[in-house]
C-alpha cells in the first residue's frame, strides 16, 4: 500500500472503532471540545485586547512621564506620574524636540444643533493639538486638521467624527460649517473616517479604554479658552484657589494632560530621552520639582503594557480555561489510553501478522488526531457561542470579541496538536504491545 | 481490607493512575480556588453600601455653559424637587456609588506628615445628604443647615474658607483613630485647616472598587454644596414610584431655569447597581459552569479507567469470587483502590491550590485561602470518586465465579 492510501486505511480503523465505542469516543470528544472551546474563547478575547492599536506606527510613538509631585507621600522606586502637568505639558509641546507631538486631555461639551426636532446634547470629546492627527495617522473624509497657528490662536475649530457628521448634518461635506459648542461658534474643517484605536491607548482613565473614540476634536488652548470642562483623572497636590481656572489652570499643581510624542529613529528616542533628563533636572534645580524620580519614555506598547490594558478579570478567565483543558486533556489521555490497551490483543495479532510497531503507532495516533479534530470542529462552535455570550456582557470591550481568520487557524491547530500531543503517550503504550504474550493469553 | 494488593497492583498501571491522579490534582487545585473566587465576588456584591438602594434616584441636569446663578438654581431645584408628590428627600453631592466619578483624597493626622493616614473617597453633601441617602448615623450628629458651604464660594480664587467639620464612616474612623471615641476628633484632608469629626456613619461605600477592598468603605462627607453643574441630585421616594418621580423630576427640572440638558446616565440607584455588578455576577456564573464541568469530565475520567481495569480484570476477579471472596469484597477492592488514588491526587492538589492562591494573590490582591477549604475539597472529591468509581465497581461484583473456570 502507499503511504496515502495508508493514512486512508487507518482513518477508516478509527471511524470503525468510534462505532463500536460510541459513548466513550462521544465523551472524549466533547471534552476535547469543552476544553478548546473555553480556552479559544478566552484566548480570543485576551488575543483583541493585548493587540496592537495602531499596527505600523506604534513603536514610533512614545508617551513620556514625569514627576511633578511634592516629596509628600513619595516612596523610594515610584513611578513617574502618569499624566502630566499642564505647565510641563505646554512647555514640551512649544519646544518641539520630536517628530511630532501633541498633548492631550478629555472633554465634556454641550452642543446645540440648532436644528429642528435635535435638543442640545453632551459630547465626550478631546481637547488636543494639530499633530494629534497626523501622529496617530487618523483618516480624514472631508477636509484636515486644523492648521499649527490655530492651536496658538485658539481659534474656534472643529474636527467631527462621520458619526457626529451624520447626526448633526445628515452626512456629507461639512467643512465650514458652524456648529455651536458651549455656546461659542466653531467652524468645521475636518470629518474624519471611522478611526477606533482599541484600545484609545492615548487616554485610558475611561472606561477601561475600550469604550467608543471621541468624536469631537478641538485645540486644547481653545478648550482652556472657553474654559471647557474637563474629563478623565485628575491628581492635584497643594492648594489651587489661585485663579479663576482652579485645578486646570497654567500653574495649578495637578497632573492630567496625556503628552505623546513620535520619534522616527533610535538615535532620536536616546536625544529625546536625553532632553527629557535634562528638563527634569532644570525644573528640580528651579525647585519646581521635588522628587528624584527619572523621567520615563514608554513606546506605545510598553505604556500599555504598564498600564495592565487587559482587564485582570480577563487574564483570570484565559488562566482559568487552560487550566481546564488541561484536565480535559489530561481526561483524553487516559480514555484514549483505556481504549487502545482494551485492543490490546487485537494489536497483539497485527503485530504477529507481521504489522511493525511505527505502523501501530501511525495507527493510533490517526485515531487519536480524528478524535482531536472532531473536538477541534465541536470546539470551533463552542468557541463562537462563548464569543457571542461575552458579546451580550456590559463590558466595554464586548463588541471586539470575534474570531478572526488567525485565530480560526490556531483553533483547529490547537485542537489537533492539543489531542494528538494527549494521544502520543497511549500510542507509545500501545504499540509496546508484544505479540507472544497477547497470541498466549488467547 | 488489605491495601497491599492493591498498591502492586496499581504498581504495574503508573500511567493510568498516574492520569487519574493529576486530574485530580488539577480539578481539586482549580476548584478550591474557583469557589474561593465566588465566595469573594458574592461578599463583594452582598456588602451593604449603606444607602437605602431602593429608595432612590440618581438624577443629573446640566445647563450649556451656564456659570452664573448656578448656586441659586440649584437651591431653586432642590426645592421643586423636594415638594415634588412622592419626594421623601433630595439632595445635591458630587459622585454616588455605583457612578463613574469618583473624589478622593489623602487624610492626615497631622498637617504635613509624609504619608497620610489613610485615602478616602469625599462626599460632598448637605444637611439632607444623610436622610436622602438613608445613611444610619451611629454616632455624633448630622450636618446643620449653617454648616453647609457652597462649593463654588471655597473654590474662588484667594478664598480660604475653614471646612471646620465632616462625617466619616465607621471604617474610616477605625482607620483613623484606632480604639479611640471619633467624635471631636481633628483631621487634615482638604485645606489647610483642622476639620472635626462631627459624626459617624454605619456604612457608605466609594463610588467604585479602585481602591481595593480594604479600603472600600473608607468614605468622609464634608458640608459642601456643589452646583447643578458640576453635581447630581439624589432623589429618595417609594421604591414604587421611582419610574414616575424619574419622569415628572426632568420634566419640572426642565422648565426650571433655561435650556439644559438631561444626563443619559439617570437611573435608580438599583438598576445602577444591577449594571456595576454585571461583571461580578457574570464570573460567578462562569466559575461555577467551569467548577460543574470539571467534576464532570473528572468523573467521566474515572468511570472510563475504572471500567478499563475491571474489563481488564474480568478472569481475575473470577478467580477471586471462586476463591470465596464475596461481591462486598470485590466491590470495597475498587472502592479502596478508588479512594487511594483520589486521596494522592487531593494531597498534590492541595499544594497546588496553594501554588495558584499564592499566584492570586500577588496579581489580584486576593486574600489567603482559608484553611477550611482542605478538608471541604478533600470530601466534594472523595464522594466524587466513589461516586464515578461506584458503577464499574458493582459491574466488576456481578462477575460469576464460574468466569474462572473459562478459558477466556
Amino acid at each position: 500500500m502507499t503511504g496515502n492510501s495508508q493514512f486512508g486505511y487507518y482513518v477508516q480503523l478509527a471511524l470503525r472503532s468510534f462505532k463500536r465505542n460510541k459513548v466513550l469516543t462521544a465523551l472524549m470528544v466533547v471534552a476535547i471540545a469543552l476544553g478548546i472551546g473555553a480556552a479559544m474563547t478566552t484566548l480570543t478575547v485576551f488575543y483583541v485586547l493585548s493587540g496592537d492599536p495602531l499596527p505600523g506606527r506604534s513603536e514610533h510613538l512614545f508617551h513620556p512621564r514625569m514627576d511633578p509631585r511634592p516629596m509628600a507621600g513619595y516612596t523610594p522606586g515610584d513611578e513617574p506620574h502618569e499624566d502630566m502637568s499642564r505647565f510641563d505639558a505646554e512647555t514640551l509641546l512649544r519646544e518641539k524636540r520630536g517628530d511630532r507631538q501633541a498633548l492631550m486631555s478629555g472633554g465634556d461639551v454641550a452642543i446645540e444643533p440648532r436644528r429642528d426636532g435635535l435638543p442640545p446634547f453632551r459630547q465626550i470629546s478631546r481637547f488636543t493639538s494639530t499633530d494629534f492627527f497626523a501622529m496617530f495617522g487618523v483618516p480624514f473624509q472631508y477636509g484636515g486638521p486644523w492648521p499649527g497657528e490655530d492651536d496658538a490662536r485658539r481659534a474656534r475649530v472643529a474636527v467631527i467624527s462621520s458619526t457626529l457628521n451624520e447626526k448633526l448634518f445628515g452626512g456629507g461635506d461639512s467643512v465650514g460649517k458652524s456648529l455651536w459648542i458651549d455656546k461659542s461658534e466653531f467652524r468645521i474643517v475636518g470629518v474624519i473616517r471611522d478611526w477606533h484605536p482599541q484600545p484609545t491607548f492615548y487616554e485610558l482613565s475611561g472606561p477601561g479604554g475600550f469604550g467608543e473614540p471621541e468624536a469631537l476634536f478641538l485645540p486644547f488652548s481653545t478648550s482652556r479658552d472657553l474654559r471647557m470642562s474637563s474629563q478623565g483623572n485628575i491628581d492635584c497636590w497643594g492648594d489651587n484657589n489661585v485663579d479663576e481656572e482652579g485645578n486646570r489652570s497654567i500653574n495649578a499643581k495637578c497632573a492630567w494632560v496625556q503628552y505623546w510624542v513620535e520619534l522616527g529613529t533610535p538615535e532620536k528616542v536616546s536625544a529625546y530621552r536625553q532632553y527629557l533628563q535634562n528638563y527634569v533636572a532644570q525644573q528640580r534645580s528651579a525647585g519646581r520639582f521635588e522628587r528624584p524620580t527619572a523621567p520615563k519614555l514608554d513606546d506605545l506598547m510598553q505604556w500599555l503594557d504598564f498600564k495592565r490594558v487587559v482587564p485582570a478579570d480577563v487574564r483570570l478567565q484565559t488562566w482559568l480555561a487552560f487550566g481546564f483543558l488541561l484536565v480535559c486533556l489530561l481526561n483524553t489521555v487516559g480514555l484514549l489510553l483505556a481504549k487502545f490497551l482494551r485492543r490490546s490483543s487485537e494489536i497483539g495479532v497485527r503485530r504477529a501478522l507481521g504489522a511493525t510497531r511505527t505502523a501501530i503507532f501511525a495507527q493510533c495516533l490517526v485515531e487519536a488526531g480524528t478524535v482531536g479534530l472532531a473536538g477541534g470542529l465541536l470546539g470551533l462552535l463552542l468557541a463562537q457561542l462563548g464569543l457571542w455570550a461575552v458579546r451580550q456582557q456590559p463590558v466595554s470591550y464586548a463588541a471586539l470579541a470575534r474570531l478572526d481568520p488567525t485565530m480560526l487557524l490556531v483553533t483547529f491547530l490547537l485542537a489537533v496538536a492539543a489531542s494528538v500531543l494527549a494521544g502520543l503517550l497511549p500510542a507509545w503504550r500501545a504499540c509496546q504491545v508484544t505479540p507472544a504474550i497477547q497470541l498466549k493469553s488467547q | 481490607m488489605d491495601i497491599r494488593p492493591i498498591l502492586s497492583t496499581l504498581r504495574r498501571h503508573k500511567t493510568a493512575a498516574a492520569l487519574i491522579v493529576f486530574e485530580v490534582a488539577l480539578t481539586c487545585a482549580i476548584i478550591c480556588n474557583a469557589v474561593f473566587l465566588i465566595e469573594n465576588r458574592i461578599a463583594r456584591m452582598q456588602r451593604p453600601s449603606g444607602m437605602v438602594e431602593n429608595e432612590l434616584i440618581r438624577f443629573s441636569i446640566s445647563g450649556i455653559n451656564e456659570k452664573n446663578g448656578a448656586d441659586s438654581l440649584t437651591e431653586s431645584d432642590l426645592a421643586v424637587l423636594r415638594s415634588m408628590p412622592g419626594v421623601k428627600a433630595a439632595t445635591v453631592t458630587n459622585q454616588v456609588r455605583y457612578g463613574s466619578s469618583s473624589w478622593n483624597t489623602g487624610l492626615e493626622l497631622t498637617r504635613g506628615q509624609p504619608v497620610p493616614t489613610a485615602n478616602a473617597t469625599t462626599y460632598l453633601g448637605d444637611e439632607q445628604f444623610l436622610k436622602t441617602m438613608g445613611l444610619k448615623l451611629v454616632a455624633g450628629r448630622d450636618f446643620n443647615a449653617d454648616e453647609v458651604l457652597s462649593y463654588r464660594k471655597i473654590r474662588e480664587p484667594g478664598s480660604d474658607y475653614p471646612i471646620a467639620s465632616a462625617i466619616v464612616t465607621r471604617s474610616l474612623a477605625d482607620a483613623l483613630f484606632p480604639g479611640q471615641d471619633p467624635i471631636g476628633k481633628v483631621f487634615y484632608g482638604w485645606g489647610d485647616s483642622p476639620t472635626h469629626v462631627v459624626g459617624v456613619v454605619e456604612h457608605l461605600l466609594r463610588p467604585t472598587e479602585h481602591f481595593g477592598a480594604a479600603s472600600a468603605d473608607y468614605s468622609v462627607i464634608f458640608p459642601i454644596q456643589v452646583d447643578y453643574n458640576s453635581g447630581i441630585y439624589l432623589i429618595r421616594t417609594d421604591p414604587a414610584r421611582r419610574q414616575e418621580v424619574l419622569k415628572s423630576a426632568a420634566e419640572a427640572l426642565s422648565k426650571n431655569g433655561p435650556v439644559r440638558i438631561l444626563d443619559v446616565d439617570n437611573d435608580t440607584l438599583e438598576n445602577m447597581s444591577d449594571k456595576f455588578h454585571q461583571t461580578d455576577r457574570s464570573m460567578v456564573w462562569l466559575l461555577a459552569s467551569v467548577c460543574i464541568a470539571l467534576l464532570i469530565v473528572t468523573a467521566l475520567g474515572i468511570v472510563g479507567l475504572a471500567s478499563f481495569w475491571v474489563q481488564q480484570r474480568t478472569k481475575q476477579i473470577g478467580v477471586r469470587r471462586a476463591l470465596g471472596a464475596t461481591r462486598g469484597q470485590i466491590l470495597r477492592y475498587f472502592q479502596t483502590e478508588n479512594f487511594l488514588l483520589t486521596s494522592i491526587g487531593i494531597g498534590l492538589g492541595m499544594a497546588l491550590a496553594f501554588a495558584i492562591n499564592l499566584a492570586l494573590m500577588r496579581y489580584y490582591e486576593l486574600p489567603r485561602l482559608p484553611g477550611f477549604y482542605l478538608p471541604l475539597g478533600a470530601l466534594c472529591l472523595w464522594l466524587l470518586g466513589q461516586l464515578a468509581v461506584y458503577g464499574p465497581a458493582r459491574r466488576a461484583a456481578m462477575v460469576p465465579p464460574a468466569l474462572a473456570t473459562r478459558s477466556a
